[in-house]
């Protein structure tokens, strides 16, 4: 866990600032102003930078939040303070209408759908009879605790950034958490994601939602600062400016959401009033220089600027560890994990004329190591697929324990006890291997996001990372424990990819060629360590390009060539079996 | 409603479609070879329009001396990555292509500006010069960032937005311009006239959906931009200069973008800043054409135009409404058909 001081610092130094004597009025409407744009910021770098769910749309929803708040208290009557939690609510529920149908758009046709919607909304604000249409709504009134009225950009200066900080704060913790781990995996695709249980679609939703919300609050902040609403700022213009206030503070950083607001908003202040004195007469100077920066700023720094100036602070001591005494509860075991786990009957897979795997039928016993071999292209990995429903088979069936999942996703597969590792790393790089190995026992925690933001989970998550930490001792990692993935070799890389599928508690391990990039002393430990597993009532079935290996390790051996089981037995038998021969080195002369 | 109507509305549809269909192939064309979102495309076409529109009317357009002033800066960029291997054929082609050549065009109108040269010179013209001006903002803008994201790129794309359109209010002012018809003349047929105009159009359209369609299909720099866009690495493996590539896409699509700008300034009165709505409009055929297909991308322009048409008949009011909330049901469509395919790319 981070630690909290700097934040503290931060809040203090926020919270004196107006009380600077002498400290020019300009000033603070310029923070308002940077505070505002850090809370859709922040939203957007939940979303964009940690999500990968790129939004044009976010401005509509600082719409919504506006609009509402304005028609509730001008033409109802009601208090601010009413509105709050109506605002928040209308953006949420926008957020659910408009993400059910977005989320699902893959790579650039979310960003361009919420461009979409976003030009739609900001129309139909400006066409709208009881919104005023392009003049707006006036005369709201402003927040007030008591007989004090924030009228002035001072007072309700406070009001922005308590909300500015406890969204950080919030947001997170959120991070921070078993639902933030999912939501962190969803950039680097889903199938990994999945194969641990964590359902994408919904993970997406929930990132889509929080941004909304936010982007809602900051539209509240925002009517009753300027007492007036129209629809210009909820604009595309608008919409994009926010994406790329995420982007030059650092998409992938909630405080680079906030440094990115505060460099946006002064550039774009300090062009407007210095600029016309150096270049006199011309219309648009600060546009054409403030786009012109922008590109530059983008060729000097393509990461964003926090992650540049956090390069410079030295580097912190590596996390806690966790405390391995906590236990995890058991993954509840169906009766009879004791027979035949795995039953393959047929199975086929055709991708349009190409029969990748042809009805190959094998099983897997409880307290056994099988191994599918075959040379490149036989089918293995597309078996592997199938068993774990990535894929559906074209014909033939699967069933675990006697039951069948031919159509079942693969977060059904996972809660039966098969996990897997793949034979292309599927790790998130920029977490620690604790965090990575740690999404693995995600069907083992319960915590929700809104328990996670509040940190109302720190028991429950403290097993789980306690768990984590125990699977990545038992593989021989512990000195890796607080490194980030992607700075791991890529045998070890594997090796944490056992170390996640172990997490789950499985009975039935799938391990897509495991020993690969790993020298030979620490094949002799993954040897070791998956009899060692065997022996305590796991089974395994692996995929394994290395005979050595195989041999000595498999009790059973499954051998496919283009798509077609040719042969099965022991190692000794296939050793000496003439089709595995031919298969593998041709047909003697 | 009658028939006349109907037709009518059917016919402003389908040249506006046509435009649309164009703008929206260039942007296919660039998304595909460079991964850029070009937010810019809408510029193209203000640019062509009212670069066009003032030759036409004996001004001196800005645009010429901005292509100038961008060769200048991407010389010195080519200059400066290449600082450490200079030699000499290097540094003179390079100030040939960004220094000579736009100093000559430069040269050309200003000495023909001031005596209204005809249509077809002032048409060549805005076309050179906007072709040199997307030639250059690929290597000053966006060659420097082709390693990273399509989020940086699209965010740098914004920024490259703004400034052009700045820079357009400092060159044409926040007057609108009209220009001369390209072809002047028209016929009626039944209850409907064509202009010469509008049939330029429809010619226009089909010859470059043709002409791309046969660059693709036949000639070798056309298939090294498809295999550009299929894999850079690979494409670059086998001998392909990629940067070479991105030039070629930032060159057709202003072109095609200064073209669409040309054949509707006689029509529509253009400002400054109009290109960007139309630009977004050749975006919303694109992505309907799921940012790959050209053909698929050309129908749902049409269709967008004629959308566009009937709301601004029936609901003017309502009609940009209408024409970006027509994705929605597309995307959703496009989505339930199409699952989502793992990325194994950042």
């Amino acid at each position: 866990m981070q630690s909290r001081l700097p934040i503290l610092v931060f809040a203090g130094v926020m919270a004196a600032i107006p009380f600077i004597p002498g400290m020019p009025p300009f000033w603070i409407v310029l923070l308002d102003n940077i505070g505002l744009a850090a809370l859709v910021a922040m939203g957007l770098v939940l979303l964009t930078g940690v999500g990968g769910l790129t939004s044009f749309g976010q401005a509509a929803f600082v719409g919504f939040g506006a609009y509402t708040t304005a028609l509730l208290t001008t033409a109802y009557g009601l208090s601010p303070w009413l509105t709050l939690p109506l605002s928040l609510l209308v953006s949420g529920l926008l957020a659910v209408l408009l993400g059910l149908v977005t989320v699902r758009l893959s790579g650039h046709y979310l960003p361009l759908g919420t461009l979409a919607w976003g030009l739609g909304l900001f129309y139909l604000f400006s066409k709208l009879e009881f919104l005023g249409r392009n003049d707006g709504i006036s005369a709201i009134p402003p927040l007030s605790i008591g007989s004090f009225k924030m009228l002035s950009p001072g007072s309700i200066y406070f009001a922005i950034w308590v909300a500015v900080i406890l969204s950080a704060l919030l947001t997170m913790n959120l991070l921070d958490s078993r639902t933030g781990r999912a939501i962190r995996a969803l950039r680097r695709g889903h199938v990994a994601a999945e194969a641990f249980g964590v359902h994408t679609p919904r993970a997406k939703l929930l990132v889509f939602i929080h941004a909304a919300v936010l982007a809602g609050l900051s539209g509240w902040l925002y009517a009753h600062l300027q007492r007036a609403v129209n629809p210009t700022p909820f604009g595309a213009q608008a919409g994009i400016e926010y994406l790329f206030i995420a982007v030059v503070g650092g998409a992938g950083y909630v405080w680079g959401g906030v440094l990115g607001a505060a460099i946006v908003v002064i550039l774009k202040e300090v062009l407007q009033s210095y600029l016309p004195l150096i270049l006199p007469g011309s219309g648009q100077v600060e546009t054409i220089v403030f786009g012109i920066m922008l590109v530059a700023l983008l060729q000097l720094a393509p990461g964003g600027v926090w992650p540049w100036l956090v390069s410079f602070l030295p580097e912190r001591a590596g996390g806690k560890k966790p405390d391995t005494s906590l236990k995890l509860e058991q993954r509840s075991r169906a009766s009879g994990e004791a027979g035949v786990l795995l039953q393959v009957e047929k199975a086929r897979k055709q991708f349009g004329g190409v029969v990748a795997v042809n009805n190959v039928s094998f099983d897997v016993q409880a307290r056994e190591i099988v191994a599918l071999i075959g040379p490149n292209g036989a089918g293995k990995s597309t078996t592997f697929n199938l068993i774990t429903g990535v894929l559906s088979a074209t014909s033939g069936s699967i069933s675990v324990l006697g039951r069948k999942v031919d159509r079942a996703p693969p977060q059904e597969i996972v809660k039966l006890g098969i996990s897997r590792t793949f034979q292309h790393v599927k790790l998130v790089p920029d977490m620690t291997v604790l965090e990575n190995v740690a999404i693995g026992a995600h069907l083992r925690g319960h915590s929700g996001p809104l328990a996670s933001m509040l940190r109302l989970d720190r028991a429950d998550e403290a097993k789980l990372l306690a768990e984590a930490a125990r699977q990545i001792e038992r593989v021989g990692l512990a000195e890796q424990m607080h490194q980030l993935a992607g700075s791991l070799s890529l045998g070890q890389q594997r090796i944490v990819e056992i170390a996640r599928a172990l997490c789950v508690d499985p009975m039935l391990l799938l391990l897509d060629e495991p020993a690969a990039g790993l020298r030979h002393m620490e094949k002799q430990q993954l040897a070791k360590l998956l009899r060692e597993l065997r022996d305590g009532g796991m089974s395994v079935l692996l995929v394994e390009h290395d005979m050595g290996f195989v041999m000595n390790l498999a009790d059973r051996i499954v051998v496919l060539d283009f798509g077609t089981k040719i042969a099965e037995g022991t190692p000794a038998t296939i050793k000496t079996n003439p089709e595995v021969i031919k298969a593998y080195l041709g047909v003697a002369a | 409603m009658n028939t006349t109507i109907m037709l009518f509305l059917l016919q402003d549809g389908i040249t506006n479609g046509a435009i649309y269909a164009l703008l929206g192939l260039a942007l296919v064309l660039v998304f595909a070879v460079t991964r850029v979102i070009l937010i810019p495309q809408g510029e193209f076409v203000t640019y062509g329009a009212l670069t066009y529109a003032s030759l036409a009317s004996g001004q001196m357009p800005g645009t010429a001396k901005l292509a100038l002033a961008m060769g200048i800066t991407a010389c010195a960029f080519d200059l400066f990555v290449a600082r450490k291997t200079l030699h000499g054929r290097l540094i003179l082609r390079s100030v040939l292509a960004n220094v000579v050549l736009p100093a000559i065009v430069l040269a050309l109108t200003i000495s023909l500006a001031a005596q209204k040269p005809p249509v077809a010179v002032c048409i060549a013209l805005s076309l050179v010069i906007v072709a040199m001006i997307g030639l250059y903002l690929y290597r000053i803008a966006f060659q420097p960032l082709a390693h990273t994201s399509v989020l940086v790129l699209l965010i740098a794309s914004v920024g490259v937005h703004l400034a052009l359109q700045g820079l357009g209010l400092l060159f044409f002012g926040a007057e609108g311009q009209r220009g001369p018809a390209v072809l002047s003349g028209a016929f009626t047929a039944g209850a409907l006239r064509f202009t010469g105009q509008s049939l330029t159009v429809y010619g226009i359209t089909i010859a470059f959906i043709v002409g791309l369609w046969l660059f693709f299909g036949l000639t070798l720099y056309g298939k090294a931009l498809r295999a550009t866009a299929v894999n850079r690495l690979g494409a670059r493996l086998a001998g392909i200069r990629t940067t070479l590539s991105g030039q070629i896409a930032f060159l057709l699509a202003s072109i095609i973008g200064a073209l669409s700008g040309i054949m509707i300034v006689p029509i529509t009165t253009l400002y400054y800043d109009s290109g960007f709505l139309i630009g977004l409009k050749g975006f919303v055929a694109a992505i309907i054409g799921g940012l790959v297909s050209y053909p698929l991308t050309a129908v749902a322009a049409l269709f967008v135009g004629i959308v566009e048409a009937f709301s601004s008949f029936y609901a003017s009011n309502y009609k940009e409404v209408i024409v970006f909330m027509l994705l929605i049901p597309v995307l959703l469509l496009r989505s339930l058909a199409a699952p989502a395919v793992e990325e194994e790319k950042d």
